[in-house]
C-alpha cells in the first residue's frame, strides 16, 4: 500500500532527526566525554595540562572518608524514605481505591508537591525544621513530646531525619497514585469469583490483589529507588550535604565535586554512580523475576 | 461496624490532606508576616498584621522581574521546541516500523534513568567552547535535550491511541501525509499536546543545578538561580524567601492542577503497561 519506500525513509529521517541531534549533542556526547575525564587529571581551574592519569581519580575518591559515609548515606536516605513511601502510599491507595464523592478534589489537593522543585520543598522544610522559629519545633513543644527545642538541622543526628521526613511528604502522593492505578487494573471477575468461593477480604486482597499487581509494583519501586538516589536537590536545598556530611548522599558528593572544579573526580564518581544503579538493577530485575516465577 | 470503618478513613484522608497542605499554608504566612513577627517566640500561626512588604523587597532590591522574565522566557521557548519535536518524532515512533526504532526507544529511555548532572562538568565545557554560558539561549538548549525524550516517548503513546483509520481515510481523500497529521490527527490529541508542553514548562521553570552551573550573571539568572543565591549569604532572610517561594510556586501550581489528569494517566499507563 505504501510503496514510496524512500520518500517514507526520508519522511522518518526528518521527524526524527531534531529530537535525535539534541540528545546526542547535549546529552550522550558529554556523558561519553564526562566517562573519559574520569581517566584524565582535568581540574576546571587549572587547565593547562589535562594528562591521563589511569584510575588515579577513583583511587583519590576512594580514599575519601567523605564518600564512604555519602554511600552508607545513600542507603539509609534510600532505604528509609522508600519504605515509609510504599507503605504509607499504599495505605493511602486503599482508601482512595473505591469512587467516592469529593474523590477528584481531593486527589488534586494531595498532588500539589509535585508542581515543586525539590529545591523549593527543600527550602520549605528548612524554614519549619528552623532550630529557634521553626513550626515543627513548635509544634512538638506544643504537644508536649519535647522539653526544648532541637537543632534538626544543625545536629548530625537529626538532620538525616529531618531530610527523609521530608522527602516522605514528598514522595507519599505518588506511590499512592501509582498504586492506585495498579489496583484498578485489577479484572473485577476474579473478585465476583473469588466471592463465589467464599473467600474474605483479607484472603482476597492476599491471594488475588496482591499477586495481580506484583509486577506493577516492583516495577514501581525500582523507578522510585533509582530516583530517590538521584534525588540530591532536597538535600542540597535543606542542608547542603551538611552538618559534617551527615546528610552527604552519593550525588550531593558529585555535585560538590563539580562545583569544586575537579571534573576529573566529578567524572569518576558518575561513572560509579552509574555502575551502581546498573549492578543494583540487574540484580533486583533478576531477584523479582525469580519471586514472580515462584 | 462499617459505620466505624467510613469515620477512620474520613480521619485518615482528613489527617494526610492537612500534613499535606500545611507546609504550603505555613510559607505563605511566613511570606505575608512583618520581620519581627517572623523571628519571634511563641509563633503566630495567623499573622497579626498582613504585610506585602517582602513581595515589594523581591521587585525593587533583588530585581525579581528580571528573574522573572527569564524563566519565563527560557520555559515557554523549551517547553514549545520540546512539544513540538515530540509531536514529530513520537509520530513516526507510533506509525512506522524502521530499523533502529527499538534501539532508539532504548536510548530515549536510558537518558530518563539517568540525570542530566551526572554529566554536569562536560556540560559546562560544551556550554563553554559554544560560547553559550551565561545565556537564556544555552539554557534552552540543554532544556530542550533533558526533556525531548519524555515528550516523544509521550506523544507516541498518545498517537498510538489515535486510530490509524482516520489518518487513511483523509489520506485516501488526497491529502498528504504531513496534511493528514496535522488537520485530522493532531486536533485530537490537543489535550495531550498541550499536557506535555505544560510538564515540560514546569520542569524547565524548577529547574536548578543546570542553570546555577551555566548561569551566574545578573542579567540572565533564572528564579531558582536567584533564590540559590539568597542561601548562600550567611543569614537566610526568609521573608524574602518565603515571598520568592510563593511567586515561584504559584504559576505552576495552577498550570499543574489544569493537567493533573493528563500526568497521573500519563505516569500510571507508563508503569502498569510495563
Amino acid at each position: 500500500m505504501r510503496t514510496f519506500t524512500v520518500r517514507r525513509a526520508r519522511f522518518i529521517a526528518l521527524c526524527l532527526l531534531p529530537g535525535v541531534v539534541f540528545v546526542v549533542l547535549f546529552t550522550y556526547y558529554p556523558m561519553v566525554r564526562g566517562a573519559v575525564i574520569a581517566f584524565q587529571r582535568y581540574n576546571l581551574f587549572d587547565l593547562t595540562s589535562t594528562p591521563f592519569t589511569g584510575l588515579e581519580n577513583f583511587r583519590a575518591v576512594l580514599a575519601e572518608d567523605r564518600f564512604w559515609t555519602a554511600l552508607r548515606n545513600t542507603g539509609t536516605w534510600v532505604a528509609v524514605s522508600l519504605f515509609f513511601q510504599f507503605f504509607l502510599g499504599f495505605g493511602l491507595a486503599l482508601l482512595l481505591r473505591r469512587h467516592f464523592r469529593g474523590r477528584g478534589l481531593y486527589q488534586a489537593w494531595v498532588f500539589f508537591p509535585w508542581a515543586m522543585s525539590g529545591f523549593l520543598i527543600g527550602l520549605l522544610w528548612r524554614w519549619m525544621f528552623n532550630g529557634q522559629f521553626g513550626v515543627v519545633n513548635d509544634l512538638l513543644l506544643k504537644a508536649g513530646l519535647i522539653e526544648e527545642r532541637i537543632g534538626f538541622l544543625a545536629s548530625p543526628g537529626w538532620a538525616m531525619t529531618s531530610v527523609i521526613v521530608a522527602n516522605i511528604w514528598y514522595g507519599v502522593t505518588f506511590f499512592a497514585i501509582m498504586i492506585m492505578a495498579a489496583l484498578q487494573s485489577v479484572p473485577g471477575e476474579l473478585y465476583e469469583a473469588a466471592a463465589v468461593d467464599g473467600a474474605s477480604r483479607l484472603r482476597r486482597f492476599w491471594h488475588v490483589t496482591l499477586p495481580h499487581i506484583r509486577p506493577t509494583l516492583a516495577l514501581i519501586v525500582l523507578l522510585r529507588i533509582i530516583w530517590i538516589l538521584n534525588f540530591p536537590d532536597l538535600i542540597y536545598a535543606m542542608t547542603g550535604g551538611g552538618p559534617a556530611g551527615s546528610t552527604d548522599i552519593i550525588t550531593t558528593f558529585l555535585i560538590q565535586q563539580v562545583i569544586g572544579g575537579d571534573y576529573g573526580r566529578a567524572g569518576a564518581v558518575g561513572l560509579l554512580i552509574l555502575a551502581l544503579l546498573l549492578a543494583f538493577s540487574i540484580f533486583y530485575l533478576n531477584a523479582t523475576r525469580f519471586e514472580k516465577a515462584r | 461496624m462499617r459505620r466505624l470503618g467510613t469515620v477512620a478513613k474520613v480521619v485518615v484522608l482528613g489527617a494526610w490532606l492537612l500534613i499535606t497542605l500545611f507546609p504550603l499554608y505555613w510559607i505563605v504566612v511566613t511570606s505575608l508576616k512583618p520581620k519581627p513577627e517572623i523571628f519571634s517566640v511563641p509563633l503566630r500561626y495567623w499573622p497579626a498584621n498582613v504585610t506585602f512588604e517582602h513581595y515589594a523587597e523581591l521587585f525593587e532590591f533583588a530585581d525579581f522581574g528580571t528573574y522573572l522574565l527569564n524563566s519565563l522566557l527560557v520555559s515557554l521557548v523549551a517547553a514549545a521546541v520540546v512539544t513540538a519535536v515530540g509531536v514529530l518524532g513520537g509520530y513516526t515512533l507510533a506509525r512506522f516500523a524502521f530499523p533502529g526504532r527499538g534501539a532508539l526507544m532504548l536510548a530515549f529511555l536510558v537518558t530518563q534513568m539517568i540525570p542530566l548532572f551526572i554529566a554536569l562538568g562536560p556540560l559546562y565545557l560544551l556550554m563553554s567552547d559554544l560560547d553559550l554560558l551565561n545565556r537564556l539561549a544555552g539554557l534552552m538548549l540543554v532544556y530542550v535535550a533533558m526533556l525531548v525524550p519524555f515528550s516523544t516517548i509521550i506523544m507516541r503513546g498518545f498517537y498510538e491511541r489515535v486510530p490509524v483509520a482516520l489518518e487513511e481515510a483523509a489520506q485516501v481523500d488526497g491529502a498528504s501525509r504531513l496534511a493528514a497529521m496535522v488537520r485530522v490527527v493532531i486536533p485530537v490529541m490537543l489535550p495531550g499536546i498541550a499536557a506535555t508542553f505544560i510538564f515540560a514548562f514546569v520542569q524547565c521553570w524548577n529547574e536548578l543545578f543546570l542553570a546555577i552551573t551555566f548561569i551566574d550573571s545578573e542579567d540572565s539568572k533564572t528564579i531558582p538561580v536567584a533564590m540559590n543565591s539568597f542561601i548562600t549569604q550567611y543569614d537566610i532572610d526568609w521573608g524574602s524567601m518565603a515571598a520568592a517561594t510563593v511567586v515561584s510556586v504559584v504559576p505552576t501550581l495552577v498550570l499543574f492542577a489544569a493537567i493533573r489528569r493528563y500526568i497521573v494517566e500519563g505516569l500510571t499507563a507508563g508503569a502498569v503497561k510495563g
